[in-house]
């Protein structure tokens, strides 16, 4: 996996040193100044820029994260792909985050959000580790007068065959002095690693445990205000009248400001209050007297949207056809062994990280400097640049950790507040959300509804399937990606079978990602069990039976399908499927190819008393190459207990035209009274592209719903679970 | 409505050992935090919580949901754990506090250092509330059985529930340790 070689400077790995004699490796670009090298980085004659590296005189090493972390990993992962190839010894490396923006920094990154796991960064900071090791294996070379064939590394110092020495801190001053080769040296063979593969803690988990770690909240701006937003909480609603007599006179008030009108970012009305400190920002907001108009007919409710889509559902035809093959109409007309129809409700949902969104951002002519956990700086920039017409390379992004994202911190929204409050104000801004705030205002999983229909053949085969969705799509232009996808499970599997989508309209701002692999695999995989259950078949029989026919496509969605055969046997094998349970206790099993990966969940529970309690998880996932293993451990088991929690107890809800959810007993967390009592998770020697682990919370959902059936005949269709449970109980 | 004034963070610093006690207003709150002595001089309404990350700049105390649902704020208040979120100043005059950044001590607290081994991290913001909530728990029962485990309110996202279960089993073990 050696890294195309960009001949030329622009992608080689500069290296310059610094006054005090520490080694710096950068990007080669046209250098410039930069202001935003945090100072650790930055020696005082250094005028490369983005560093990546930073050898000390003494050994120390220090290494640049580039992506911001949000709870996946990034700011100890990619560091581990440079240490790698330098053949350090992970105990003497120091991380720092590095910033986004400014004249440079110019080095590949995923796409937004997929720095954990895209090919194309994780080759080129290899090739940065491996063309640092080359210079400093030069520098040695030259200082012994031997070949530098001749020497090895190991634990930063350069190794003669007699046994001789060299840290690569004595190396650092010859070696910046060498000039780059004329082709790239080739990154170490995978038997080689001593880091990647290891598993490895976090880098900054003792800055964390003590409370020292600062995330994007924790920043406090020189002269920064605090900002805090009152939006209309009506769906397409407006400002009529306010009256700020009684928030302004909360002492440390200083402005209460009407958000402007701006294309790019004010989607809602509002009304910002801007004070010196956090309580007098909330406390303020309180005691403004708002008017909203709503939006003119009736409000949207989340009822209506279930109404229509059933009515869509029942009516014989419309929607968009996703994939038609045979005669799916053969469900109804021929005679079959068994038939069985269902329908799944599953409602929005929020994001609800766990720090709520805050931007705290500074404007002045020459530039602007954010500091913000966003994980598309790139878009950041641009929106930026746009709102306030400052050049994009005049615009730098601090980039602290994030509790958490699941996608949220794709979406710049905030950064847009923060800087339109910033302009309106003509201050530096700490834009906090509050916890209703986020609810409120989020961009949500769209609502679904799931009409299943299959008929079994004589030999309890599924001879004809029907998926119709009606849903709030994302996209108009292709309403029914990612929600019902022709390529997915068990579409190619099964000679009759029908996918429509019928879009439903809402004004509710949306979100993709992962979980919408989770909506559709949550109807598919309950959906199998239950025709499992009336056809007295095994639930992982039946499915193998299916996966492994002989005529049955290679791949599911892109991934081949030994390899979801694969997890499905080895997760029954480890729960231990095959024995029944017994005294109120129930197994319940799932599996979903998606995104490149595959996935499959099962789920020991048990109802006592009308309390759900989670005895035991398995999940086994492939999820391509990983770095760390301990991290892609906690990945998947983090995208589980997201799984568990959303089917369990979470729901966003519309009614009159309002999210009905403020606050966290309206939209539960999980805690760990309800988290299962022992989780197990075993992720798949893989040599396919890594995929992002999150898409595990899709085999989650349906895994538990098929647990509570085994556990007490109970089939819930409508989502969230534990209610529902409660009232068929 | 009440008036509001807050004594900025270089005022509200704790004394040197060899100055002079600070000068108490009539209104101001005595507080002691991290075993230093404070003075709030400002609403008595005001959540703990702001007075920590605000005045004090203590920001390991996360703020998550200003209702006490998610535990991200939990403090230590006279060695138990509470919700600095929902205490106003007035409730905690002449109290002593305790944050996530006043638990370590010479080397690590055994929690903290379980929750290092254990990897209990993932984004890392509810942490700091859970390792209070464990500290807390592992005082009152050293060896937690489930219902006492389930009996830790705070919230995580990420669902570093598994690694939260190893690190309070691997605290229970550190301090027993402690104790031999």
């Amino acid at each position: 996996m050696s890294a195309p070689f960009n001949a030329g400077r622009r992608r080689f790995l500069a290296i310059s040193l610094t006054g005090s004699g520490a080694l710096l490796l950068a990007p080669a670009l046209l250098a410039a100044p930069t202001a935003n090298v945090p100072p650790e980085l930055l020696g005082e004659d250094y005028t490369g820029v983005g560093p990546f590296l930073r050898i000390e005189r003494d050994n120390r090493i220090v290494i640049g994260a580039p992506a911001c972390e949000v709870g996946q990993g990034v700011f100890t992962d990619l560091p581990m792909l440079i240490a790698e190839e330098l053949d350090l010894d992970w105990s003497q490396v120091r991380v720092l985050q590095l910033p986004y923006g400014g004249a440079g920094n110019d080095f590949p990154r995923g796409s937004p959000g997929s720095d954990a796991t895209s090919m194309a960064v994780r080759s080129f900071l290899r090739q940065a580790g491996a063309n640092a090791r080359w210079l400093l294996l030069q520098a040695a070379a030259r200082e012994w007068n031997l070949p530098a064939e001749s020497l090895r590394t190991q634990a930063g110092e350069v190794i003669a065959s007699d046994g001789r020495k060299l840290s690569y801190g004595a190396l650092a001053r010859s070696a910046a002095a060498i000039a780059p080769p004329a082709t790239a040296p080739t990154p170490k063979a995978e038997s080689a690693f001593t880091i990647i593969g290891k598993p490895t803690l976090t880098a900054d988990a003792r800055e964390i445990v003590t409370g020292r770690r600062r995330f994007g909240i924790d920043h406090y701006g020189p002269g920064a205000l605090v900002a805090v937003i009152a939006r209309c909480p009506q769906l397409g609603g407006s400002l009529l009248r306010f009256d700020d007599g009684e928030a302004r006179k909360v002492a440390g008030v200083i402005d209460v400001i009407e958000l402007p009108k701006t294309a790019a970012a004010a989607q809602v009305a509002g009304i910002a209050v801007l004070a010196r400190h956090s309580w007098a920002a909330l406390q303020a907001r309180d005691l403004l007297e708002i008017e909203w108009q709503a939006a003119a007919g009736e409000g949207e409710s989340s009822a209506a949207l279930i109404a229509a889509a059933h009515a869509a559902l029942d009516a014989a035809d419309g929607g968009i056809a996703v994939r038609s093959d045979g005669e799916p109409v053969r469900i109804r007309k021929q005679p079959a062994r068994h038939r069985l129809e269902s329908r799944y409700e599953l409602p929005f949902l929020a994001h609800a990280v766990m720090e709520p969104p805050n931007a705290l951002i500074e404007i002045n002519q020459d530039g602007a400097r954010l500091v913000a956990s966003v994980q598309d700086p790139e878009g950041a920039t641009k929106l930026i640049a746009s709102l306030t017409g400052l050049r994009g390379e005049d615009i730098t992004i601090e980039l602290p950790r994030g509790g958490g994202s699941f996608g949220r911190r794709l979406d710049n929204d905030y950064v847009a507040e923060a800087v339109v409050v910033a302009k309106a104000a003509g201050k530096p801004v700490k834009l906090m959300w509050t916890r209703s705030d986020d609810l409120q205002h989020d961009r949500y999983r769209p609502l679904s509804v799931h009409a299943l229909a299959a008929s079994l053949d004589g030999h309890n085969r599924i001879a004809a399937w029907s998926h119709r969705c009606a849903a709030t799509p994302l996209d108009a232009r292709t309403p029914n990606a990612g929600l019902l996808e022709a390529q997915a499970f068990p579409a190619g599997f099964v000679a009759h079978l029908e996918q429509r989508f019928h879009p439903l309209s809402t004004n509710l701002p949306l979100a993709g990602g992962a979980w919408l692999d989770a909506l559709r695999a949550f109807a598919v995989e309950c959906f199998i069990d239950e025709l499992a259950v009336i056809s007295r078949q095994d639930a992982v029989k039946m499915r193998l039976a299916m996966l492994e026919d002989a005529k049955a496509p290679a791949t599911i969605h892109g991934v081949e399908r030994t390899r979801l055969t694969q997890v499905l046997r080895r997760c029954a094998q480890r729960i231990d499927w095959t024995t029944p349970r017994t005294d109120g206790r129930g197994l319940g099993i799932a599996c979903h190819a998606g995104g490149g990966g595959s996935f499959a969940h099962a789920f020991e529970v048990a109802v006592e008393g009308g309390q759900l309690r989670i005895l035991r998880a398995v999940c086994v996932a492939d999820i391509g190459r990983t770095i760390n293993p301990r991290n892609a451990q906690e990945q998947v088991a983090g995208a589980t207990l997201d799984g568990l929690a959303a089917t369990l107890h979470q729901a966003i809800t519309l009614k009159d035209g309002r999210v009905q959810q403020h606050n966290l007993q309206d939209y539960p967390l999980l805690r760990l009274g309800l988290s299962p009592r022992s989780t197990e998770i075993e992720i798949i020697d893989s040599t396919a592209d890594a995929v992002d682990p999150a898409l595990a919370s899709a085999s989650a959902g349906p895994a538990l719903a098929n647990a509570v059936y085994a556990a007490t005949t109970v089939r819930v269709r409508k989502l969230p679970l534990l209610p529902e449970l409660m009232r068929l109980l | 409505m009440p008036k509001h004034t807050q004594i900025p963070a270089a005022t509200a610093a704790p004394p040197s050992a060899s100055s002079a006690p600070p000068i108490r207003l009539p209104t101001a709150l005595p507080i002691t935090v991290n075993g230093k002595p404070y003075f709030h001089e400002g609403d008595p309404a005001m959540p703990l919580l702001w007075f920590l990350r605000d005045s004090l700049r203590l920001t390991g105390s996360k703020y998550g949901c200003d209702n006490g649902q998610c535990g991200a704020c939990s403090v230590l208040l006279d060695g138990k754990a509470v919700r600095a979120c929902s205490l106003p100043m007035s409730a905690i005059a002449n109290k002593s506090v305790t944050t996530i950044e006043g638990i370590e001590a010479a080397t690590l607290h055994p929690v903290q250092q379980a929750w290092i081994e254990a990897d209990a991290i993932q984004c890392g913001y509810c942490q700091s509330g859970q390792i209070i909530a464990a500290i807390d728990l592992l005082k009152r029962k050293p060896r937690p059985g489930e219902e006492d485990i389930a009996s830790i309110g705070n919230l995580c996202r990420c669902g570093s529930h598994p690694q939260i279960r190893r690190a309070i089993a691997r605290a229970a073990e550190l301090l027993q340790g402690d104790k031999k």
